[in-house]
């Protein structure tokens, strides 16, 4: 228990950057991630009440809470062997949490609350570097909360959902292009930043039960379109010049950036008392992100236009579930997570292209109620040769290309408790 | 179970701390991707004048130091061997140069392009330079190009000496040599550099270029003692020094590089101002054509009254009874004095250039063809009207005629002898190049395309002067963006020679001019 506090601790102060396709992260609970974040069809702890909140009327406790989080130690490179260019993505801290809780009101209704982080994105390169006019360093991050109901229609069938309150910020940074710089030399920069960015969403899902070993699920979420209106606009190190078409100081922007929906369908077998298979399917709509458009308020200012034309996108997730002593349970797990990111507009702002997710975890019940939870997710991107074509210069295409190569490395801590 | 469990903590703990950092199959990063080839990059020294030294915009300022062209090249070789690549730097990015705290005169601030004047035009910066000459940096330099040096200074001991300053010392090379009395050329040898670049001789004809051709062509005179600084060198001169210097630099190299010297009719401090900028209407070419036919007439009539035979006067005088059309014309310029030229000006030839720095707003009052005043054009009148002018009056009409100084000029005469001077030195260095099997660069031909434009990922990079993005405002050296034209050449020369593989830069991530209104005007 001490051990456990311990790591608890450790990795408590060193969240990094979060990794799914496009900016969804996909860390919502210790005992999900374990299996390969699969649980549209599992019921096994609070949990379920982000991936399936029709699930959380079979919980057997009357209250139930899961909490917890993720430390993401994660590194992407890139290089360009046409021109000897290379850079690294600097280590940040970024805070992926959840917490749920369910309370059975009766038999055949049980409601529930859901906060977690499923969009962020956190990448910082090193200034400078050779892809500063796209991006120097974003910081992206959405919190979900949704009060949820859960009800019974029958032995085999119940549904769930309910409202999401997403509240988001942002803070990007880009130089002007790929030359301009103030008299000392110094690159012209603009840093954008809103905060308190809030948008209503929701969500439904469904569970079918048709035998003991059996389930069904089905979950859809809804996209939820963050307006950032009247954000910050910051631009530094212009030079003073009537020349260019923008000074030093702040202005104001309106952006809006799409947090798409997503379906899961999965199932889950219960081969014996002791082992149980999931599988989930996400299918995540992010076709609706074609292009960031910033527009700033100073009418002097050309909008900032880039093209990302995302594409809709599937992860297959499988999980095991081993259950190898009366307080241990043993997980493992993988997915494969298809990048909605076109291989000719690969920004560098969200690095990533399809990746294999392998996983791994336990829970030790401490008692009777409490019990803690672990994961670790190892996730592998392969080496991949890309090229940025949204970027143009005096009318015409400059394209960004390199090889980038990442992998993510993260452990999770979390508790459950029930009573 | 609980040993299970302690597994798993050891484990959970370990991977914590274990570095997950990705890493490429082939990562430039470790030289793991560009061959290095027979050269040996450890130890890189430029020697050099102002085009190494990364002068640009009539300065010498840090930003333009950071992108000059062999620091270009040495973050290359850094992928393959090439160790620190140290320079003499500036103190800040207004340029110029102070002289125990006072302004050393001819050091200005570097140019911008500002708009303060109303129309964008190259101004200098304002601002206080902190660079003080007395101020001596401790080397040794690989970058040891000197802004100014003609080829036979880099072995003349006293060229970094202060108490020179005044005489033979260069200030840029009083800032960082090791000693008073030592030369360019030793304190590159002395760090045994392991590959070397050599670009010199530029100065030995551009001083002469850029003063108008007011210095001497020093052809025939091998002794550079006598030289005044516009003066050509003789490439006997020339190839006595340059050849000493390949010498002495690889016989510790494994490697060099050595650079040809660029025909000045392709850079834009001579290709700017057209010579036949000179644009009339139907009236204004009527007029002046009118002027030069009782320009020649009064002429002849003083040559008569001087007792030439009219045969032979008039025949002298039609050479100045020159014709006008509506459109372009070419100015008229100042050339010596000669029997068949009597009056020392004629009309510009198709090859003559003019400077950069010529008065623009004087052309526009007719600096390069006549002053017509009213007093002058009354006189005109008088002799359309079929009247005889006073002899006052006549010399109004004479002194009217303004031809463009020879300061201002390169005419035929001065541009055969830079091309003469040029060719020949560029015959010596391709020829140490083979000699001593080292790789050329071919810069007089890189620049001739130029001229007509390079493409690259953001454009096309031209010679023109502030649109084209080549050049920087003094118009004669290169910005971050040309260095960077030249580098790339330089380092396709380098692979052919020594069979490495290295990469070049990308030309659209080097800036060209720098705009900016922090000017006095």
């Amino acid at each position: 228990m001490k051990k456990s506090l311990f790591i608890f601790t450790l990795v408590g102060f060193a969240f990094i950057q979060a990794y799914a396709g496009g900016y969804r992260v996909s860390l919502q609970g210790n005992k999900a991630l374990a299996m390969g974040h699969t649980g549209v069809a599992v019921i096994n702890s609070a949990e379920t009440a982000f991936f399936n909140p029709a699930g959380l009327v079979y919980l057997e406790n009357k209250l139930n809470v899961a909490a917890g989080g993720f430390g993401i130690f994660s590194s992407t490179k890139y290089q360009n062997t046409n021109t000897g260019q290379f850079a690294e993505v600097e280590d940040n801290v970024s805070t992926p949490f959840y917490l749920y809780a369910s309370y059975k009101i009766n038999e055949w209704l049980a409601a529930g609350l859901s906060i977690n982080t499923p969009y962020g994105s956190r990448v910082e390169w090193q200034k400078d570097w050779a892809g500063s006019h796209l991006v120097n360093d974003i910081e992206l991050a959405a919190v979900f909360i949704q009060p949820l109901l859960s009800i019974k229609l029958s032995e085999h069938f119940s549904i769930g959902g309910g409202p999401i309150y997403a509240t988001g910020n942002v803070n990007f940074n880009r130089n002007i292009n790929r030359t301009l710089t103030d008299e000392n030399g110094i690159r012209s920069n603009v840093t954008i930043d809103d905060s308190g960015v809030t948008e209503w969403g929701w969500s439904a899902s469904f569970m079918f039960t048709p035998s003991d070993k059996l389930r069904i699920g089905f979950n859809y979420r809804s996209e939820i379109k963050l307006n950032a209106e009247g954000g910050d606009a910051t631009f530094s190190n212009i030079p003073n010049s009537t020349l260019v078409p923008v000074q030093n100081g702040q202005t104001t922007f309106n952006a809006s950036l799409p947090l798409p929906a997503e379906l899961t369908v999965g199932l889950s077998y219960q081969f014996n008392d002791d082992l149980l298979f999931a599988f989930d399917y996400n299918r995540t709509f992010w076709e609706v992100y074609n292009s960031l458009d910033i527009v700033f308020n100073d009418p002097n200012i050309p909008p900032s236009i880039n093209p990302r034309n995302y594409e809709n996108a599937n992860t297959y997730r499988f999980g095991l579930q081993y259950q190898a002593m009366d307080q241990l349970t043993l997980r493992g797990g993988y997915y494969y997570d298809q990048t909605p990111v076109q291989s000719n507009f690969f920004a560098p702002e969200t690095p990533r292209n399809d990746s294999q997710g392998y996983t791994a975890g336990l829970t030790y019940d401490v008692s009777e109620k409490l019990s803690i939870d672990a994961s670790f997710l190892y996730l592998r991107f392969k080496e991949v040769n890309a090229s940025y074509d949204g970027y143009t210069e005096n009318g015409s295409t400059v394209p960004f290309s390199g090889t980038y190569k990442s992998n993510s490395f993260i452990p999770g801590i979390g508790i459950s408790y029930k009573l | 179970m609980m040993k299970l469990f302690k597994l798993y903590i050891l484990l959970f703990t370990a991977a914590i701390f274990i570095s997950c950092e990705a890493e490429f199959e082939n990562a430039i990063e470790d030289n793991e991707v560009y061959k290095v080839g027979d050269a040996d990059f450890s130890n890189y020294v430029s020697v050099g004048n102002s085009l190494t030294a990364g002068f640009a915009d009539n300065a010498l300022y840090r930003e333009a130091q950071m992108n000059s062209l062999p620091n270009i090249l040495a973050q290359q070789f850094a992928l393959v061997g090439g160790g620190e690549f140290t320079q003499p730097m500036v103190e800040d990015n207004i340029g110029g140069l102070l002289l125990n705290g006072n302004p050393l005169p001819g050091f200005d601030t570097r140019l911008v392009l500002s708009t303060q004047s109303g129309t964008p035009a190259p101004e200098n910066i304002s601002g206080t330079p902190q660079t003080d000459i007395t101020n001596v940096l401790s080397g040794p330099f690989n970058n040891m190009g000197v802004p100014g040096a003609k080829s036979f200074h880099l072995g003349l001991s006293g060229y970094g000496d202060i108490s020179n300053v005044e005489t033979i010392a260069n200030p840029y090379f009083v800032r960082f040599a090791s000693s008073p009395s030592a030369t360019v050329i030793d304190d590159a040898v002395a760090q045994n550099p392991s590959f070397f670049s050599l670009w010199i001789g530029n100065n030995d004809v551009l001083a002469y270029a850029t003063s108008g051709g007011t210095g001497t062509d020093q052809t025939g005179n091998l002794d550079p003692t006598t030289y005044g600084f516009n003066d050509i060198t003789d490439p006997n001169v020339f190839g006595g020094v340059y050849n000493a210097y390949v010498d002495a630099l690889t016989s510790s190299a494994s490697g060099g590089v050595l650079y040809n010297i660029p025909d000045v009719t392709n850079i834009p401090f001579f290709t700017t101002v057209p010579n036949n900028a000179l644009e009339l209407d139907a009236q204004t070419a009527a007029d002046l054509t009118g002027f030069f036919q009782a320009f020649a007439g009064i002429f002849t009539q003083g040559l008569i009254m001087q007792g030439v035979p009219p045969a032979q006067a008039q025949a002298l005088a039609a050479q100045y009874a020159l014709t006008f059309n509506e459109g372009p014309n070419r100015f008229l310029i100042e050339v010596p004095v000669t029997e068949t030229n009597p009056l020392g000006f004629r009309q510009m030839q198709e090859n003559e250039l003019l400077l950069l720095t010529i008065d623009q707003s004087a052309l526009a009052q007719g600096y390069g063809s006549v002053v017509l005043t009213p007093e002058v054009l009354q006189v005109l009148g008088l002799l359309q009207q079929g009247g005889t002018p006073t002899p006052e009056q006549a010399q109004l009409v004479l002194d009217a005629v303004s031809p463009i100084s020879d300061a201002d000029a390169l005419q035929t005469s001065e541009l055969d002898a830079i091309s003469n001077a040029r060719m020949a030195y560029n015959s010596i260095i391709e020829g140490a190049a083979q000699a001593n099997e080292l790789a050329f660069v071919d810069v007089d031909e890189l620049l001739e395309q130029s001229q007509v434009g390079i493409p690259f990922d953001g454009g096309t990079l031209s010679s023109t002067f502030v649109t084209g993005g080549a050049f920087s405002l003094d118009g004669v050296h290169l910005t971050p963006r040309g260095y960077a034209l030249v580098a790339n050449e330089t380092i396709r020369a380098i692979n052919q020679t020594y069979g490495s593989t290295l990469p070049g830069v990308n030309l659209g991530d080097f800036r060209t001019i720098v705009t900016s209104d922090n000017t006095g005007m």
